[in-house]
């Protein structure tokens, strides 16, 4: 069995008790929302706290508020079952919601939040072990050590971003409401991240993220989510495939976006993506090219590391496989893609 | 160590634990409910499920704390529940699983049945595909999951009143030309 190290819990019903709670120790404190990240990490005794703050009994934090100008505002809290099952998400951000559907297994939904998600710790198959047995092998960069297992020399640590609603978030231009000791800020999805395993985030000891918010779609917004995972259900994705395509009134693709996850500390966004997809016709023979050429640039782009568990060439290799199935899908308004 | 009240099958427990205690080690080491399997304790087996106000969540990473207030359901629970409800015998999917053979070493089982439970009580008439989804987070090592999903179906017969589909080796084969 697995016991935890010793902490001290608390259990705020509100934000500011929250947050004053973290600032009497911030670096000694952590957040905890659904706790399916972070009880298998305190575990494995890959943090040890002294204080834990519990965001559960904060109802403020699980709220859906549609804001000025079309916003849509999705409180930290909750949970990735909600989201899957939510009709306005699945029927306007579409690869959010197909996205928190993949996550894991229905007891880790029912458990699990949206925020949390965002802010899973990144994953390594030389990290997320226990202390026993990462001593046997010799400290990584991300804890404890100085070298890396994944990437021979490696100077920086490349554990792969595996959470699922991100690189969704990131295709739907995402704001993230954070809330610290000097206040509120409002970042960009995009511009959340560090290109670093060890800390991909730009999130300080003490702050804690209490909303996302969803810029305004078209009707002519498509989005599907696509995960390649081992057992189709419960794992962690090997690979991850957000996709948008905004299509005009007359059927042509006006913008189209994807990104990559699980691949390395960062989702990954793939590059001139417009260049073979703008303009383009859905539904016939150029769509058909497009999605291709679209798949090309992804595999030439996207280079899987042996940094989480599944063979990495494999992974590659089914890179245009996803890519080419959740473009599709998102135009045709289905998915999620999973398991081919 | 603090003082926790839980709500458990009914029953009001007041007990100290450490806040670091997940409620799968007040389950089993201070109420010796222990229905609720240590499996992999991390949240990859789905051995621990227990319901918390009717849903399925992993028991080993939900800290005790956080569940009072909850209405807290194991496998223990399941049977007085179901004879709370005014029902006879055990809950129709226990007693489905006992009919299907749906069991090899029974590690996983109390899950299953309640991960199942779950699922009828909210959805009385699911499919395959549904009930393959609602139990995916539930290992069986034994992979015995052809007779888990057929009890499940048999226990979803019996709540409609009406007779189960034949199993697969009672129903004739094509070659035996029967």
């Amino acid at each position: 069995m697995l016991r935890m190290p010793r902490f001290e819990l608390l259990e705020p019903t509100t934000l500011e008790a929250a947050l004053s709670a973290l600032a009497e120790r911030p670096e000694k404190s952590m957040v905890i929302a659904g706790g399916t990240d972070l009880l298998p990490n305190l575990k494995h005794e890959l943090f040890t706290p002294e204080r834990v703050v519990s965001l559960a009994r904060i109802a403020s934090l699980r709220s859906v508020r549609e804001l000025d100008q079309g916003w849509l505002s999705l409180g930290a809290m909750l949970k990735l079952e909600e989201i899957a099952a939510h009709e306005t998400l699945r029927r306007r951000y579409p690869a959010l919601a197909q996205a928190a559907s993949l996550v894991a297994g229905p007891q880790l939904r029912t458990m699990g939040t949206l925020g949390g998600n965002v802010l899973l710790d990144t994953r390594c198959q030389w990290y997320n072990q226990t202390y026993f047995w990462r001593q046997a092998l010799g400290f990584c960069l991300k804890k404890d050590g100085t070298l890396c297992h994944v990437v021979e020399g490696g100077s920086k640590c490349v554990a792969a971003a595996s959470n699922d609603t991100a690189p969704a978030l990131m295709t739907l231009g995402a704001e993230l409401v954070i809330v610290g000791p000097a206040g509120q800020r409002v970042v960009r999805i995009d511009d959340f991240w560090l290109a670093d395993g060890a800390a991909n985030k730009k999130l300080d000891p003490g702050e804690i993220l209490v909303e996302i918010r969803l810029p305004p779609t078209t009707p002519g917004h498509r989005g599907a989510y696509g995960k390649l995972r081992m057992r189709d259900s419960i794992d962690f994705p090997l690979l991850s495939v957000a996709a948008r395509v905004d299509l005009d009134s007359s059927g042509k693709v006006s913008h189209a976006d994807l990104v990559i996850g699980a691949l390395q500390a960062r989702p990954v966004r793939i590059k001139k993506l417009d260049s073979v997809l703008a303009g383009v016709q859905t539904g016939g023979d150029a769509w058909k090219t497009a999605v291709s050429q679209a798949a090309e640039l992804a595999y030439r782009q996207c280079h899987p590391m042996p940094n989480v568990p599944g063979d990495h060439e494999w992974r590659r290799e089914m890179v245009p496989v996803y890519v080419r199935h959740t473009l599709e899908s998102a135009v045709r308004g289905d998915g999620p893609v999973h398991g081919l | 160590m603090r003082i926790l009240k839980l709500q458990i099958n009914g029953d009001l427990h007041e007990l100290a634990a450490p806040d670091h205690w997940t409620l799968l080690e007040v389950l089993r080491y201070s109420l010796q409910l222990t229905g609720s399997k240590q499996g992999c304790d991390k949240g990859d087996c789905g051995a621990c499920t227990g319901l918390v106000d009717g849903k399925p969540v992993l028991s080993c990473l939900t800290l005790a704390a956080t569940a009072q207030g909850h209405e807290i359901t194991t496998i223990e629970g399941l049977l007085p529940a179901h004879r709370r409800a005014g029902g006879e015998g055990a809950d129709p999917i226990q007693r489905a699983f006992d009919r299907c053979g749906a069991l090899q070493c029974g590690f996983c089982q109390p899950g299953m049945m309640l991960s199942a439970r779950a699922l009828l009580s909210r959805n009385a008439q699911p499919t395959r595909a549904e009930i393959r989804s609602a139990l995916s987070g539930n290992l069986c090592r034994c992979t015995g999951y052809t007779q888990i999903f057929e009890a499940v179906e048999s226990a979803v017969c019996e709540q409609l009143g009406v007779a189960p589909k034949p199993r697969a080796w009672e129903t004739p084969s094509p070659e035996s030309g029967s």
